[in-house]
């Protein structure tokens, strides 16, 4: 089971790669639409992504509270557990 | 009593695709001219659906008169008389009847009759649905030769100030002939249904709920105020919606295994084929999906929905028709098509290209 900080960590890469956004961008306290600027498809790809990196599932109703990278860590954290 | 011996039809090893139409309706709608009507920018557009301009079809323009368009021409580059063809399928959502069927009307436009003839409803799965069917019946001995057309005047069912779906959409039609084949020219279908997602996609209501609603409004505007009457009637009628992130998301990585299936059923991989020519439904959609796939570069990749817009079940038949335009060459080779779309539906073949 990955800790949080690993984590934030998996998810930078996973936003750098459909982004191009580098990896230290991407902290705890970002919104991935206002302040990442990932629209909702990308925002998608993203989950998929991180589902099969932590080996979670996060529903499609989940995706919509995800607001900040941060919600994402602990939503991942969460279902890792 | 002994049964008496029933004949049936002997089967056919073979078949295959042996022409393809299309009509593309002569509306240009560009992304400005969505813009009057949705807060949005060409830029957002091109960005999050990859369409630049849309076609789609005048007032008096019917979903017959576009698939009659395509139809003919997929019967020329056949070299098949209308009178030869064992059945016709047109598979269409935008057939503003419930009956009778658009395809006994286009049987008779084409000199077809007495064709048996019918409609498919499989929203943007239509064409690949109905090319199961064409080979299915064609190797059973059933028909000789079939006529498959994919046709939507989706410019009927949207609204324009809705944000979801209605800006993608275009009209037109795709037609196909299917006929024996001298080696196997179409692969196994993979086709299915998800029920549970039933809602992710579809229209507004229902047409008894616009029945419903204008009885109660007519008994609500008793002072004869037939304008108002009106206005409601003009909005109960239903359009398209959808949930884009639910549909995303099984339209890439849930299509990405469907057209897995359809190469391995086929005996296929991804460096044999010549084209890929997935559902038009966005430009990012189609990038995704042959990303999941691992298209090789040598793959030419249909972007038609660039000019064309979505054009549900005509998308797939629209853009072949355009990538053998453009790419003379490709003939002879094969290609993975795969639908995807309401319902929710799928289906998908690899075949020879004509």
């Amino acid at each position: 089971m990955a800790s949080n900080e690993e984590i934030l960590a998996g998810l930078a890469e996973i936003v750098n790669e459909e982004t191009g956004l580098a990896p230290e961008a991407v902290e705890l306290d970002k919104s991935f639409t206002d302040d990442l600027d990932i629209d909702s498809i990308s925002m998608m790809t993203i989950v998929v992504n991180a589902e099969e990196k932590f080996g979670v599932r996060i529903p499609d109703e989940e995706v919509k509270n995800l607001k900040t990278v941060g919600d994402a860590v602990n939503f991942i954290s969460g279902a890792q557990a | 009593m002994s049964t008496p011996t029933l004949q049936q039809n002997p089967l056919r090893e073979f078949t295959r695709i042996l022409g393809v139409g299309a009509y593309r309706p002569n509306v240009i709608v560009t992304n400005d001219d969505v813009c009057q009507w949705i807060d949005s920018s060409d830029e957002w557009i091109r960005q999050r659906t990859g369409i630049v301009t849309r076609h789609r079809a005048p007032r008096e323009v019917s979903v017959v008169d576009m698939a009659a368009g395509a139809a003919k021409e997929a019967l020329a580059k056949a070299g098949i008389d209308a009178s030869q063809l064992g059945a016709i399928i047109v598979s269409t959502v935008t057939h503003p009847y419930a009956t009778p069927s658009a395809a006994s009307l286009l049987a008779e436009r084409i000199g077809a009759t007495p064709a048996p003839a019918f409609d498919v409803s499989a929203a943007c799965a239509g064409y690949c649905y109905g090319v199961a069917q064409g080979d299915a019946l064609v190797r059973a001995g059933t028909a000789d030769y079939v006529l498959v057309v994919g046709v939507e005047k989706l410019s009927d069912v949207i609204d324009n100030h809705e944000r979801t779906i209605s800006f993608l959409l275009g009209d037109g039609a795709g037609a196909v002939v299917i006929g024996p084949g001298e080696r196997a020219g179409i692969g196994p279908s993979v086709w299915g249904s998800d029920g549970s997602r039933w809602d992710a996609i579809g229209m507004t209501h229902s047409q008894t709920a616009i029945r419903d609603f204008s009885i109660s409004a007519m008994k609500e505007d008793d002072d004869g105020d037939l304008a108002a009457v009106g206005e409601a009637h003009a909005n109960l009628w239903p359009t398209l919606r959808q949930d884009g992130q639910t549909v995303f998301r099984w339209a890439v990585w849930e299509m990405a295994k469907v057209a897995k299936q359809a190469l391995d059923a086929a005996g296929i991989t991804a460096d044999q084929l010549s084209a890929f020519v997935p559902h038009q439904a966005n430009m990012r959609i189609i990038d995704e999906l042959a990303k999941q796939l691992k298209i090789p570069d040598s793959v030419l990749i249909a972007r038609d929905i660039e000019d064309a817009g979505n054009t549900s079940a005509a998308s797939i038949p629209l853009a072949t028709h355009r990538l053998l335009r453009e790419n003379p060459g490709l003939s002879g080779g094969l290609s993975l098509q795969i639908g995807f779309g309401a319902g929710l539906v799928f289906g998908a073949q690899v075949v020879e290209l004509p």
